[in-house]
């Protein structure tokens, strides 16, 4: 009896080895073939996408769901990766902000380089009342302020979450918008500000 | 000669219902190229529609028409069997006449 | 109250109510839209002119393409794109309908390899020969089931590098096809997206391309719909006909499975 379990669990331990292989397989596979069949063009290279950082080899990885110490892991490497302004002045223009909110634009192989990148918020986020063009990959931010208020904590929470969304949520969908150099400092300055700021269309309507 | 156009003609009742598919660029002449130049006009100008040799349709087209445009019109008289034209000219003297068999 | 108020209050009330509910009705509206242009698809022109082209004898054998097999037998078009990609014996390999379109047109009309994978995407004033000849090809298939198969193992290979590459972040957005396909009841902006995990949204999603797509005036094909889907994800171009494509389209057109294809179809 025991020579049977000993086995069958031989057995599903081989089995198990046998498919993890091949997944294992089935990446590699996959890597090769977008390496032989992506070409560069423009700012997108075929170097940038298939470099993975730790964040896009493990959210490859568990894609759909993850387990809770990989995870816990990952916001606090992610948390890290956080650079906070010099001076520690959170707050821009939310005029400029807006802007780069609807401005979706940047980093594609047909943008411009020496043209500035955009946000794109409004393609995942509800934000200002008036623009009802908004999408729901993420929640609403409609008066994200006025709900949070302005305290030193809020701020430092939401420049992080701009410039680093897996430092809070592992895997999460939206760009590491600092870590990743797709907007400067002063962009996400107005893009908290757009956030926080009172006078902001997100808090006053 | 300018591409082939797609028509449908049938009959129900005492009217027949025409549908026409046109290929056409319709440029209107202010859309503005990659490079900032204006893609020059190219719009159709008439289309005549005739059925035996009555004309049913008489259309002065111009630049709010779109792209491809797709046209519909009813007309009474025609019968299964007759036949239709559709004759169009556009602004840089091309044209383009196809017909079919009324169903 | 005159006739004038009561329009006034009436049309006041009808934006009031409208605004009220504008994220859902926006939508709608667009599907109300969609609805109208239903008639009168201008993708049939170009199934005319890509009967033409298949007839056409062309290329170093002056030959047509009629006798090209598509999967089903040499000339037999019925049902032969619901079940693309799938295994080759005579090249040993999956392909996808525009690889062996290229494959016919090298080996039954004598063109060049590049000769057949010119223009694959038209434009003014530039027509696409490739565009035409899905068009027409894909016609031959509409109102039949999706049935692609995997049991080929190049297929089944075909198909989960495919899903690794439908899960692959990466790029500077961090993207993966997942990032926007695999969630239901997504949308950017306006435009709802599909969830390709969901089987009804993929098989919506996957039986209604090639489609006249009116925001470019053109038919577009899987190809272009996924060379551009990677040029959103901030990703480099991939090849025209290659074999990364294949598997991507593998993942989808099998993920649609038992679906009714209804196209060449009409998308903004």
């Amino acid at each position: 009896m025991t020579n049977f379990l000993l086995r069958m669990t031989a057995a599903a331990v081989v089995a198990g080895c046998a498919s993890s292989a091949q997944a294992a397989d089935y990446d590699k596979q996959a890597q090769a073939l977008m390496k032989a069949d992506f070409r560069s063009k423009g700012m997108a290279t075929v170097e940038g996408a298939l470099t993975q950082d730790e964040a896009q080899r493990i959210c490859s990885t568990y894609p759909l769901v993850r387990p809770k110490k990989i995870a816990a892991k990952l916001e606090a490497d992610q948390l890290k990766l956080v650079k906070y302004p010099a001076g520690g002045e959170y707050l821009g223009n939310w005029q400029e902000g807006e802007k780069i909110a609807q401005n979706g634009r940047g980093m594609q192989s047909s943008d411009k380089p020496d043209v500035p990148n955009g946000g794109n918020c409004y393609a995942c986020h509800q934000m200002s009342k008036k623009e009802i063009s908004f999408g729901n990959i993420g929640p609403s931010l409609y008066q994200y302020g006025k709900l949070r208020g302005q305290s030193e904590e809020i701020m430092k929470y939401t420049w992080a979450k701009v410039y680093n969304s897996q430092a809070y949520a592992a895997c999460s969908n939206m760009p590491r918008f600092g870590h990743k150099g797709i907007l400067n400092e002063q962009q996400l300055k107005d893009v908290v500000a757009l956030l926080l700021d009172p006078a902001s269309p997100v808090n006053k309507d | 000669m300018g591409n082939p156009m797609r028509i449908r003609a049938n009959v129900s009742g005492d009217t027949v219902e025409v549908k026409v598919l046109i290929r056409h660029d319709m440029e209107t002449g202010q859309r503005k190229d990659a490079s900032g130049k204006a893609v020059p006009a190219h719009f159709i100008q008439t289309l005549v529609a005739k059925w035996k040799d009555k004309v049913v349709l008489d259309a002065e087209m111009g630049t709010s028409v779109s792209k491809d445009p797709f046209l519909s019109f009813k007309f009474k008289g025609g019968a299964k069997g007759d036949k239709l034209t559709v004759a169009w000219t556009d602004n840089k003297g091309d044209s383009r006449t196809d017909e079919v068999v009324i169903a | 109250m005159n006739r004038t108020s009561q329009y006034l209050v009436a049309a006041l009330a009808a934006t009031a109510l409208s605004s009220a509910v504008a994220q859902t009705s926006a939508t709608d509206e667009i599907a109300k839209y969609r609805q109208l242009l239903a008639d009168g698809n201008p993708a049939e022109l170009w199934e005319m002119r890509g009967e033409e082209l298949w007839t056409k004898k062309e290329g170093t054998r002056s030959a047509s393409l009629e006798q090209c097999d598509l999967g089903k037998g040499p000339g037999v078009l019925k049902g032969a794109y619901v079940e693309l990609p799938r295994y080759f014996k005579d090249v040993k390999k999956v392909m996808d309908l525009e690889q062996r379109l290229a494959h016919c047109r090298v080996s039954l009309q004598g063109l060049t390899l590049e000769q057949a994978s010119t223009r694959p995407f038209g434009s003014a004033g530039n027509p696409s020969d490739i565009e035409a000849l899905v068009s027409y090809i894909t016609a031959q298939s509409k109102g039949l089931k999706m049935a692609v198969s995997t049991n080929h193992p190049q297929e089944k290979a075909a198909y989960e590098i495919g899903k690794k590459v439908f899960f692959y972040r990466g790029g500077a957005h961090d993207f993966a096809c997942a990032t926007c396909h695999s969630s239901n009841g997504q949308r950017i902006r306006l435009q709802e997206l599909p969830n390709i995990l969901n089987k009804e949204n993929a098989q919506a999603a996957y039986t209604t391309w090639p489609a006249y797509r009116v925001s470019q005036g053109e038919v577009r094909t899987m190809q272009h719909r996924l060379n551009d889907c990677f040029r959103q994800q901030r990703f480099p171009e991939p090849v025209y006909g290659s074999d990364l494509i294949t598997a991507v389209t593998m993942f989808l057109a099998k993920s649609a499975d038992g679906g009714t294809y209804n196209a060449p179809a009409l998308k903004r």
